[in-house]
């Protein structure tokens, strides 16, 4: 068998529940041995169903999943080398403390002098001496805790599982277990996989972080690399406080946005649309003429080690940290050096849209029917040259014909009046970009549209969505080689 | 103005007369009985009698059989449909659970005189086999309140458990007897202490399906019947005593769980 130093490898894991609910379509993920992978993302987004697959609580509805390359994915759980630490401890409330941790010794039937042994040692590991004979009910939630942690690492797995587990600490607590957690990994060599929303957690903790969203995986990488080159607006507004501006590639190395021209190290080609991601802690503010651009203090709040500064410079709103508190209305400069700007070109993937065309007449024009729903568009929109006859000057037959049609956030709109528009859904993302939202609304049939809004919608509003028609545009498709 | 009308100790008027008049001092009349003769003098010689006579010894140990048999079987036959009923992974779990508690929504003397034709029919005689037809109707009349307490005791038991219990290597057996099992045993206290007793003292299914079997609540019935009040007081007296006990055992078990639980709320 080919070596593989893979530990764990998911592959095109799919996940439905009941048929209909889908968390995860094709999930691929490769976690190398030794590793301290997190998975981050907000709830929902179907972190612990991946995690609770590797650990056989649930079963992929299609995919493989791979311990040393070997085929797992509908083994039971009690058959895999894995261990979990539940998001609750799940520690047996009949037990004390010794049988909990040797529980999984028992069942492995090992001598009872290797077993004293084992927990002895796991108990110093998290700290514990002495604590044996103690019920778990006399224990408080840090210990618990440790203990939960204990009975898993006591089996010396390959791969230990933790779904959560400083959720229900207090602050403080919880930033000493995050420590004490990296050191246990770097003593026990084990791979350990981590579930958590608490991007703080993530950073501080683990060596890869796989950033999710709405069952997808959205950026694997360091915590640097997450942290400073995001991969699309999502791990941006996601991880850390950012500042998001529209903006378009100028020249060589420059970008413009928020009014002015910058000078970046991220490159693309000259007119290409992109958003600039700007952490608030790499804005300075000065006065001495070297600042890109101007604007005014709108407020500023103390926030222990720094102040959040809030300056608006035209129809952008900015949000800066910095170590010196300033009066409101102040005007001052803003400077932001090339290497602190983040360029992310616009995902052109996204308000494609497939339709087919179903009628045709001379007074209506051509009726496309998408998804979500159908309207008459002029024949010079789709065919430019406005003639339906083909080279040989006969008439083609369009019912039938694919097309493509799709459209820039910023001509659509949100409107909470269902009839309004075209679409209704519910807002299931937004972030704030500069001097607008960007929404992402879900409508019935699963499609998703991106739109951006001056106004402020909250997550689950239901909206209608006002597409002008003759801002989209289409494209058709010849069927032939073309794949949607 | 006044918050509340009533104080918290004026709302507890009510129940405190039904409890004096149809609880203490029933109790205390039924002392009174046991432990004095037919002419009102204080006389232990019905206690003696109870525990002097065979026969009567012969119907408490007979009782404690069939008490036992039907809360064995009651157990037996609950367990299974309380943990399918709290853990299965099915739909329209209200409509179960509903179903199986459905009996306890017919009256009681129908569905006890239904069996009883069935038995007739399949037996012919209801006499052959008395043993059989007590222990049966009665487990039919208590199952319901065996189901209940061990589908609640279930229900909270929380389902990380049983995966922690899989995940550290436990077979589906092991996880059974080693983390459902005894985190269910208050369910089965209660369960069991809701069947055993009643069971050991009904005379209502005996007296339905006209056997010659003879239990404790018989007994007391027949002393009544003949307006010996003085026996069947004393075998009253003694009854409550025994449920007094079981009782207090099976708190201690619930003691345990109360101060589980407080920790767990800390």
């Amino acid at each position: 068998m080919k070596k593989n130093q893979n530990l764990i490898e998911l592959r095109h894991i799919k996940k439905c529940y009941d048929g209909n609910t889908i968390v995860t379509e094709d999930f691929n993920l490769e976690i190398k041995k030794g590793e301290f992978v997190t998975f981050l993302g907000p709830s929902g987004c179907g972190k612990t169903t991946i995690l609770r697959m590797i650990g056989g609580f649930e079963l992929p509805t299609s995919g493989e999943i791979l311990l040393n390359g070997e085929d797992i994915s509908v083994l039971p759980p009690n058959k895999r080398p894995i261990n979990t630490v539940f998001q609750k401890y799940a520690l047996f409330p009949h037990l004390n403390v010794y049988d909990n941790v040797a529980f999984g010794l028992k069942l492995k039937k090992i001598p009872k002098r290797e077993q004293d042994e084992k927990v002895r040692h796991a108990l110093e590991i998290v700290d514990l001496e002495g604590f044996e004979k103690r019920s778990i009910q006399t224990l408080s939630g840090g210990q618990q805790q440790r203990i939960a942690i204990a009975r898993a690492i006591v089996n010396e797995p390959e791969l230990l599982l933790l779904d959560e587990p400083l959720s229900a600490l207090d602050y403080k607590m919880r930033k000493e277990m995050q420590l004490e957690l990296k050191n246990m990994h770097k003593k026990l060599g084990i791979t350990f996989i981590f579930v958590t929303h608490d991007q703080e957690e993530a950073l501080t903790m683990s060596d890869k972080i796989v950033v999710m969203a709405d069952g997808e995986i959205q950026q694997v990488g360091t915590p640097e690399e997450i942290y400073n080159e995001p991969s699309n607006l999502f791990v941006a507004d996601f991880i850390g406080e950012s500042n998001i501006f529209k903006g378009r590639m100028m020249d060589k190395r420059k970008a413009s946005f928020c009014g002015a021209v910058f000078d970046c190290v991220d490159d693309y080609e000259v007119g290409t649309i992109v958003d600039a991601v700007i952490r608030p802690e790499d804005i300075e503010i000065t006065t001495s003429g070297r600042g890109q651009i101007q604007g005014k203090i709108l407020s500023s709040d103390f926030k222990g080690t720094f102040y959040i500064v809030l300056v608006r410079s035209g129809k952008n709103e900015i949000e800066i940290h910095s170590l010196k508190n300033y009066q409101p209305d102040t005007v001052v400069e803003l400077y932001i050096a090339p290497d602190l700007i983040h360029l992310i070109p616009y995902d052109s993937s996204i308000n494609h849209y497939e339709g087919v065309i179903t009628a045709y007449s001379e007074e209506k024009g051509v009726h496309v029917e998408f998804t979500d729903f159908g309207w008459d568009v002029k024949v010079e929109q789709i065919f430019p040259n406005g003639k339906l006859i083909n080279k040989n000057g006969q008439p083609i037959t369009i019912e039938g014909l694919k097309v493509e049609a799709s459209f820039q956030p910023s001509i659509a709109q949100l409107s909470d009046d269902a009839q309004a528009g075209v679409v209704q859904g519910r807002i299931i993302s937004f972030l704030y970009v500069g001097d607008h939202y960007r929404y992402t609304v879900r409508s019935k049939s699963e499609e998703d549209y991106v739109v951006d809004d001056e106004y402020l919608w909250n997550q689950e509003d239901f909206v209608s969505i006002l597409i002008p028609k003759e801002k989209v545009t289409y494209r058709v498709w010849d069927g032939k080689n073309k794949k949607l | 103005m006044k918050k509340n009308v009533f104080s918290r100790r004026q709302l507890a008027v009510p129940y405190a007369i039904f409890l004096f008049l149809f609880v203490i001092i029933p109790l205390f009349v039924l002392i009174y009985f046991g432990f004095t003769d037919e002419n009102g003098r204080i006389s232990f010689a019905n206690f003696l009698h109870f525990f002097g006579s065979g026969k009567t010894i012969g119907t408490l140990l007979y009782s404690i059989v069939i008490a036992l048999c039907t809360t064995i079987f009651c157990l037996i036959l609950a367990y299974p449909v309380a943990f399918f009923l709290a853990k299965g992974n099915f739909g329209r779990k209200q409509v179960w659970i509903m179903l199986f508690v459905l009996p306890m929504w017919i009256n009681f003397t129908l569905r006890i005189t239904a069996l009883k034709e069935i038995l007739t029919v399949l037996e012919g005689n209801l006499a052959y086999h008395p043993f059989f037809n007590t222990v049966l109707c009665m487990v039919y009349d208590f199952l319901p309140f065996m189901i209940l307490p061990l589908y609640q005791a279930l229900c909270k038991l929380d389902n990380s458990l049983i995966e922690a219990a899989l995940d550290l290597g436990a077979s589906e057996f092991q996880v059974f007897y080693k983390v459902v099992f005894p985190l269910s045993i208050p369910g089965i206290i209660s369960g069991v202490t809701m069947v055993f007793l009643p069971s050991m003292t009904n005379y209502v299914v005996l007296d339905m399906v006209y056997n010659s079997t003879y239990i404790m609540g018989s007994l007391i019935g027949s002393y009544f019947s003949s307006y010996d009040w003085n026996n069947g007081s004393v075998i009253s007296v003694i009854l409550l005593l025994m449920i007094c006990a079981v009782t207090l055992l099976s708190e201690r078990f619930t003691k345990q769980e109360q101060i589980e639980k407080k920790s767990v709320l800390k």
